[in-house]
């Protein structure tokens, strides 16, 4: 694949062999495509590094400067003797400062490698002077975009868009995970860089933070296997079930299981979180059923709860399933199942011969998918249970997931540091959970393809 | 011989489809029930969330009308014309975005496709709010997180990402005929028209598929918006006054409005998602019927 698209056209090529205007692209952008008949676009690329230079000048550089030290001026009174007022002085804030040094860093990586287009740009038309061949203009540049170079005008603003609200919010949250920023010692307007320290408290088991930490990983981890392979293997039961021959008004069972999926989620789970309430319907029901006399403690006691939000869970789940799995049963061949009603096998061995197999070769993208969706199921526990019931002076309750943690972490208890180290451990686990899976599914697929 | 086995098999067959149709029908009320028990309280007569009774004493439609006409705790219809607003907007950008990224990943070859789809699979793998504290701070910083500016900032907030989720399209995208396109360059069609005038026209189940998830994401989400709006009761969204309505100072007197809101929302996303659904089976039977 890769030598493909293995082009002449490098940096160190057009170094090596570049020309005087090449080279003086090093230094002044657009210089060379200005000496190689192209003014339109050095003009534009000099435009460019201009604004660059110009706000590294303002602004880049001090925040950059800025960014080991975090700041250090804290805002302080002042007796204003004119005015006959106290006036405050403007300290330092370092969170503004991180962001601005992460943008500034960012900017300048990028204006790298539009420094290494341009040299490559002025090589590329150096090039074709030397073989003799015409130097698109600026117009017929720009027409190339609609042609050849179609993906740098279609990908052009997604990519800005993905770098703005993805990229850059996250290499600012893993920056704060070496801070210490945090209300623990009032360090929500000034930090410092501390290291690795939070990640050894939060990974440590004599730390409190660290054992809540391994608790609610245990529990992360319970939960999402128990939620993706319940519902997967109740969904796929499901949509056989709908999908047999004898069953009738198949249109009508599906529906019933699809309307429950079509109503916004933060509806429906805030209908069930009021249903099973300590004085909601379900305890007011089994109460005049004559079933229980004490109201059952749904979200109030920790294995309930737990039971709870997993049952719930198969609530909104089995039906997406029942979904996913209806469209991949209709097209599994019928030629097989003919062939072993044949041989004589009898509805289960087909299940665990034809149907199982073939829906766990095409289901598996979609497992991981559900597992790594229910990790950061931050919606049902949140909704649900609020992670509650929460120990006294504990930071998580019994049923937090690691996201809802996460959220509770930083936006209720301001431990934005500690919030940052989470979100980059529950990376971890997904992506080795991810490469592991993933692995195995082509191998899988080397054995026995279906195709 | 044979033909007493086949009468004891039907019987068997019959007992064994009655068992199921009993169990479907367990099951389809154990899922409709909370639906229904949320129609039933919206018209409900008593305004707190624990009645002594399922079945309301008697029927009334003031839930509803007090949800649309009181604008002085909670403002519904301006949170619906918010929520509106953002929808629209987002899923103009949205769509527009997707289908240009799943075009690229499926037609085009460049240097960083590979990269780009290795990244965009890493990136799915951060919890998705993790980065929410640092957006919100990047919004404040250039000025959008004050006064009508947030709606701005939701839009840019749901619609900024939307590049990632390119996997359906470019799925679809594939199935169209490679040679389409090559007959269309061979004629001289430079690769845009290619895009807007050929790959355009055979996609549209999953044009209307991008379009109406987009369009939903806003009305599903409240996790942004609460983070994003904060006090500001004036531009919430639906989703962040519905969670609001059940928060303790509000329930005793909101709950059946609660609920009257939940079904009006509800009725035409229910609408839309089944719409997409019936897209999205067009779209993955191809887009070239043969």
């Amino acid at each position: 694949m890769r030598r493909k698209y293995s082009d002449p056209h490098t940096l160190r090529a057009a170094i090596k062999h570049g020309d005087f205007g090449t080279r003086l692209s090093l230094f002044i952008c657009g210089a060379g495509n200005m000496l190689h008949k192209q003014i339109g676009k050095g003009l534009l690329f000099l435009a460019v590094e201009f604004l660059y230079l110009w706000y590294m000048l303002v602004a880049g550089i001090s925040c950059i400067r800025m960014l080991p030290s975090l700041g250090w001026l804290t805002q302080t009174e002042v007796w204003n003797e004119a005015k006959g007022i106290y006036e405050y002085t403007q300290g330092h804030n370092s969170v503004l400062i991180l962001l601005y040094g992460v943008v500034t860093i960012c900017v300048s990586v990028l204006f790298v490698l539009f420094w290494r287009g341009c040299v490559i740009s002025s090589y590329k038309a150096q090039l074709r002077l030397h073989e003799g061949k015409h130097v698109l203009t600026l117009v017929e540049d720009i027409k190339e975009l609609f042609n050849g170079n179609l993906q740098k005008l279609l990908m052009a603003l997604p990519l800005i868009g993905i770098f703005a609200f993805t990229v850059l919010p996250l290499i600012f949250m893993i920056s704060m995970a070496f801070t210490n920023y945090s209300k623990i010692g009032e360090h929500l307007v000034l930090f410092d860089w501390v290291g690795l320290e939070n990640f050894k408290k939060v990974l440590s088991f004599s730390d409190t933070i660290g054992q809540t930490f391994w608790s609610v990983l245990g529990w992360t981890i319970c939960w999402a296997v128990f939620a993706t392979v319940l519902n997967y293997i109740l969904g796929m039961i499901l949509a056989i079930v709908i999908n047999r021959k004898g069953t009738r008004c198949k249109a009508f069972w599906r529906f019933c299981f699809m309307l429950s999926v079509a109503i916004p989620q933060f509806v429906s789970l805030l209908i069930i979180r009021t249903m099973f309430n300590q004085d909601g319907i379900v305890n007011l029901l089994l109460k005049d059923a004559g079933l229980i006399s004490e109201s059952l403690p749904f979200f109030t006691s920790a294995t309930w709860a737990r039971v709870m939000v997993i049952v719930i869970n198969l609530w909104v789940g089995i039906p997406y399933t029942m979904i996913q799995a209806t469209g991949i049963l209709q097209n599994i061949p019928q030629e097989l199942y003919e062939s072993a009603r044949v041989d004589g096998a009898g509805p289960v061995v087909t299940f665990f011969k034809i149907t199982l197999p073939y829906m766990m070769f095409v289901m598996t993208p979609y497992l991981i998918t559900q597992f790594t969706g229910n990790v950061n199921n931050f919606n049902v526990i949140f909704l649900l249970s609020g992670g509650n019931p929460t120990p006294v002076g504990s930071t998580a309750g019994k049923t937090d997931l690691l996201v809802t943690w996460l959220y509770k972490l930083t936006v209720d208890q301001q431990y934005f540091n500690l919030g940052a180290v989470i979100g980059i451990l529950t990376f971890i686990v997904l992506a080795i959970v991810a490469l592991v899976t993933y692995r195995n599914t082509t191998s899988y697929k080397d054995e026995e393809g279906f195709q | 011989m044979k033909k007493e086995n086949t009468g004891s098999a039907k019987a068997k067959r019959f007992i064994s489809n009655s068992i199921v149709h009993v169990i479907l029908a367990i099951l389809s009320v154990i899922w409709l029930f909370p639906i229904f028990w949320v129609v039933l309280t919206s018209f409900k007569t008593d305004k707190g969330p624990y009645s002594t009774q399922f079945w309301p004493k008697e029927f009334t439609l003031d839930n509803y009308i007090r949800l649309f006409t009181d604008k002085t705790v909670l403002d519904f219809p301006q949170m619906f014309k918010n929520t509106l607003f953002i929808a629209v907007c987002c899923c103009i950008i949205s769509t527009f975005m997707v289908l240009c990224v799943s075009y690229c990943m499926s037609r085009l070859r460049f240097k960083i496709r590979k990269s780009f789809m290795n990244m965009a699979m890493i990136l799915t793998l951060f919890p998705g709010f993790m980065s929410m504290i640092a957006i919100y701070y990047i919004l404040k910083a250039i000025g959008l997180s004050e006064g009508a500016m947030i709606r701005v900032a939701l839009i840019m907030v749901y619609s900024g990402g939307a590049g990632l989720g390119f996997y359906v399209a470019k799925g679809f995208f594939d199935t169209i005929p490679k040679a389409l396109d090559e007959a269309a360059l061979l004629d001289g069609a430079t690769k845009w028209q290619v895009f807007t005038k050929i790959t355009m026209p055979l996609s549209k189940p999953i044009i209307v598929y991008t379009v109406l998830t987009s369009f939903m994401a806003p009305w599903t989400d409240f996790i942004f918006a609460k983070v994003i709006c904060r006090a500001n009761a004036e531009y919430y969204t639906v989703s962040v006054g519905l969670w609001r309505m059940l928060e303790k100072e509000y329930i005793t007197k909101w709950f059946t409005s609660f609920a009257a809101g939940a079904v009006c929302i509800s009725i035409p996303i229910a609408i839309l998602f089944l719409a997409t659904q019936k897209f999205y089976a067009d779209g993955m039977s191809g887009a070239v019927k043969g």
